[in-house]
């Protein structure tokens, strides 16, 4: 690049362009030199998976919630001054009411168009953490939190848990009573820290509960401090994403030393976009079409007062599910303290759930001694010790978080509560190891069809009698075969195609869906060329991958077009 | 560029001329020669620079083909349907209240109002979803499908090393590893300086031991116990089998997050299996007894009471208090029972409390029992 032959005076540079665009382009670029940074941007490349969209579905969602809780600001008072209700919903007219609670009707009945933003918001709300914990799950069971990409990990569990403080401190704001009832629980909880619980529940309340003043204080957390630290924390993990590139699947051509895919524009970025639309348009639809915390249903808060089958955000659920389950043990210690029982399976079992996620990495890293770097994805079924690892924690949460909506699963199915509660009690002991060796043996089997396949080949269905009277399957082998007949292609951690279609069985769809648009024969022309072309050279590396439905296969054909005809029925 | 002026005032600080430039080999690839280039080759060159290979292309479909004009027209048609939908949600927001019906909701319409935020949403939704089809179907039926691949580099051992010399160099011209003294004090000024910043949060302490404000309520020796509308309770206004929640005769009582107090009344049947708590065989009066209504574990109000059983049940997390046995958790994750309110006759015949509660009442804490 640089040069010392450069003090000629002018140098070589091209007239500017002549097109009103390119002029413009140009003269942004003489004072801000961006080019060279953009054109690498353009040019990065996104492996093509369907899974690696999760993560975009909850950046988007977060969009979403920024964009309506904003929104929200504008109507939303957060006090507790004691208002009497005057607006327009009929029912609670002459009610006595916190402001809070007040302008949340507002915003509902009063404000046009309130309603449906609040309700997006309750509904990205609940698609962020669903989409974080299904985008978590994804990494946890590809092996993608692997060497070097360990801090990503950290910084998506502290994510998660943020995005719980912020959803319970964001649907404690309507001051409803549901809410309220869930606030109740959460200083019973601080209470119950040991030596210092009534210091942390008068700090949080500044004295008893309620109090006037916790509103005011969640709301500055929902709206700036957590909010903030989100953002911040997800530009660093974007920012990580990009410095360290994607993972991959294993697949023809794909190595721990490239990433194979399509470049960011025009084609990934088209499709990001189209995902925030789509979610963008599911959360506006739910918004308006299926109502969500109804407030005006449960009215304000009173701590006399609770409804049955109250039930926090899914999210909180599993906290609930625990405390249902714990048996009543408060500890007595000598000197009359005690531990009350409230306080293991709420911040002892969040904190021992969520330092086990968070340190999963290390974990695995001791326990197999792997500390090499790692770009390539693992299928779970190649991993089945972390699998059912995974399978365990799963059900175990699972587990807890049925038995947080225990009464209304016994209510719909008319089950004792209490067998409910027994149930969950036992379930949450016997129900992760079970999970873990049916979870192991699933691995195992899936692995050894695999095997299986690259060494038989495809069942084709076909059924051949040979002249001794035995019936056989032929089997359609995947690549060469040793004089036995076994193939001998080696498992490579990428999907092994287990039925014909996978393999270009069938021949391309003509496209058309009431009437062709193609030439049947025209196709069929293409699939003649395709076999031809194919047969004599070497399959050409790579074609097929890229796109899922047809990539990341070892031996795989696919189209016609990308050769890998079938060979003939072998037996 | 023929505007640069080297000879103007300012300019003379020395030799000015213009470095190399940023970026690209411009060296190797004179403006003639990227002149001669097709866009394609371009783009190729620029993606080959940041390590990007581009495989194979599969072409979009051909122009003027029918499978090209239907994919087109299906697209026209997504897009067009998205603009219409939104413009429909303009219609529907705007509209209400002026050339539609209002669309302020009273609970007595099933009208136009009911369906107003369920049509904003249909159309929001439906214009969005739409825009994302339409988006995703350009790109899987008219944009050519590109495979391509990046190079991934290791981090580089020249870097490594010259900006460790970059930072040692740094730290030793500062002198601070020979001036030990000045590093411990660092060391601590930082502390100092840190603890200083936070410390204003100590406003947020409150001493939770001062008055004893966890351990007492409002109810106090001859408070009145009265419903919510603040009307009092005479023995007798209870059918056997109720339940009643009652609050202090206080201002404000009935909003107060541990007053709040169940004033059960005993069948026959119940009586006869009452057991109170031992020491409080006198809290109650005649067949009534009074136990507060927060919960012992997490403070909710119990209030699901099934009377044939004798059992409160508290609804978040299901513990269950017989009221035959002083309030005794029978199920459930609490652990204590549900503090009982000893209760009389003031000279008019309403019901009073005789004394506050005489344990805290509400959920378990450290020294909850030292109080």
């Amino acid at each position: 690049m640089a040069t010392s032959t450069a003090p000629q005076s002018s140098p070589a540079r091209p007239a500017p362009p002549k097109s009103l665009a390119a002029r413009a382009a140009y003269q942004v670029d003489d004072r801000l030199i961006v080019a060279g940074p953009l054109r690498r941007t353009l040019n990065k490349v996104f492996p093509d998976h369907w899974s690696f969209l999760l993560g975009e579905i909850a950046l988007y969602s977060f969009v979403v919630l920024l964009l309506s809780g904003t929104y929200l600001t504008f109507f939303y008072d957060a006090s507790m001054r004691e208002v009497v209700y005057e607006g327009a919903y009929a029912p609670l007219r002459g009610v006595e009411m916190s402001a809070a609670y007040e302008s949340t009707l507002g915003i509902s009945f009063d404000v046009r168009g309130g309603l449906i933003l609040r309700q997006i918001h309750h509904w990205a709300a609940l698609l962020f953490m669903a989409s974080i914990v299904v985008h978590l799950l994804r990494i946890f069971f590809t092996g993608a939190f692997r060497r070097p990409r360990e801090t990503n990990w950290y910084i998506g569990v502290v994510l998660l848990i943020l995005g719980l403080v912020e959803g319970f401190a964001g649907y404690s704001l309507p001051d409803d009573l549901l809410s309220g009832t869930g606030l109740r629980i959460a200083s019973a909880i601080m209470l119950a820290i040991p030596v210092i619980g009534t210091w942390v529940y008068f700090a949080v309340f500044n004295g008893d509960y309620p109090g006037e003043f916790i509103i005011g204080r969640l709301y500055i957390l929902h709206v700036l401090i957590v909010p903030a630290i989100i953002l911040a924390l997800i530009a660093a993990h974007l920012l990580i994403l990009v410095k360290q590139k994607h993972t991959q699947f294993p697949g023809p051509g794909r190595t721990e030393h490239n990433v194979v895919g399509s470049r960011l524009f025009p084609a990934f970025a088209a499709k990001g976009g189209a995902l925030f639309f789509i979610v963008f348009g599911l959360l506006a639809a739910l918004g308006g079409l299926v109502q969500i915390n109804p407030i005006w249903l449960f009215g304000p808060y009173n701590p006399a007062q609770v409804s049955a089958g109250s039930q926090p955000d899914w999210y909180i659920g599993f906290l609930d599910g625990s405390s249902r389950l714990m048996p009543a043990w408060d500890i007595e210690l000598p000197g009359d303290y005690n531990i009350p029982a409230i306080f293991w399976p709420t911040l002892v079992a969040a904190g021992a759930m969520f330092a086990v996620l968070a340190l999963y990495p290390v974990i695995e890293r001791r326990l197999t001694g792997d500390t090499a770097s790692h770009h390539l994805l693992q299928r779970p079924r190649d991993v089945p010790v972390r699998t059912s690892l995974g399978a365990m924690a799963l059900s175990f949460y699972i587990v807890l978080l049925i038995s947080g909506g225990n009464d209304l699963i016994a209510d719909k199915f008319d089950i004792s509560l209490n067998a409910m509660t027994w149930i969950g009690r036992i379930g949450c002991i016997v129900v992760p190891p079970v999970a873990y060796v049916l979870t192991y043996r699933i691995c195992l089997g899936l692995q050894r069809h695999d095997r299986e396949v690259l060494e038989h080949g495809i069942e084709t269905g076909v059924i051949r009698r040979l002249p001794s009277g035995e019936f056989i399957e032929v089997h359609q082998p995947l690549g060469p075969v040793d004089e036995h007949g076994h193939g001998q292609l080696a498992y490579g951690g990428a999907p092994v195609p287990k039925r014909m279609n996978q393999v270009g069985g069938a021949r391309r769809a003509v496209k058309g869906f009431f009437s062709p648009l193609e030439e049947p024969s025209q196709v069929a022309l293409e699939d003649a060329r395709g076999r031809a072309l194919t047969e004599g050279a070497d399959q050409p590396e790579l074609t097929g991958s890229g796109r899922p439905s047809d990539g990341g296969r070892p031996s795989e054909g696919g189209r016609p077009s990308e050769g890998g005809r079938p060979q003939e029925p072998r037996d | 560029m023929t505007t640069t002026d080297h000879d103007r005032p300012g300019s003379q600080g020395g030799a000015d001329e213009p470095g190399p430039l940023h970026g690209g080999p411009d060296d190797e690839y004179p403006p003639e020669r990227l002149q001669r280039m097709t866009r394609e080759e371009l783009d190729r060159l620029g993606a080959r620079l940041d390590g990007v290979e581009i495989l194979h292309t599969e072409p979009a479909p051909p122009p003027g083909s029918k499978v090209e004009k239907a994919a087109v027209r299906q697209v026209t048609i997504t897009f067009l349907l998205a603009g219409l939908l939104s413009l429909l949600f303009l219609v529907v927001y705007a509209g209400s209240g002026w050339f539609l019906p209002d669309w302020a909701w009273v609970s007595s319409d099933d009208g136009w109002s009911a369906y107003f935020t369920p049509l904003l949403g249909a159309t929001m939704g439906g214009a969005l979803l739409l825009v994302g089809i339409g988006l995703v179907l350009y790109v899987k039926k008219l944009l050519p499908h590109e495979t391509a691949v990046q190079d991934k580099h290791d981090g580089s051992n020249f870097d490594r090393v010259t900006t460790g010399a970059t930072l040692m160099g740094g730290l030793e011209a500062s002198g601070l590893p020979r001036r030990k003294l000045l590093g411990g004090v660092l060391g601590l000024m930082g502390a100092g300086v840190g603890v200083m910043i936070i410390a204003p949060l100590g406003g947020l302490i409150k001493n939770p031991n001062t008055g004893n404000p966890l351990g007492t309520t409002s109810w106090n020796t001859g408070v009145r116990l009265v419903r919510d509308d603040g009307t009092p309770i005479r023995p007798g206004d209870q059918t056997p089998g109720s339940l009643e929640t009652v609050f202090p005769a206080v201002p404000g009582g009935d909003f107060q997050s541990d007053a709040a107090t169940m004033l059960i009344r005993l069948r026959p049947e119940q009586m006869a299996e009452n057991v109170p708590k031992q020491g409080q065989e006198d809290f109650g009066y005649g067949d009534y007894v009074a136990y507060s209504k927060i919960c012992t574990h997490a403070g909710c109000p119990v209030s699901l009471y099934e009377q044939e059983t004798s059992r409160i049940l508290c609804p978040c997390h299901q513990s269950q208090f017989d009221v035959t046995q002083g309030a005794k958790p029978i199920f459930g994750p609490a652990a204590r029972s549900l503090p009982q309110l000893p209760i009389g006759l003031d000279d008019e015949g309403y019901f009073v409390a005789r004394s506050d509660y005489i344990e805290p009442v509400g959920p378990t804490y450290w020294n909850r029992e030292r109080i």
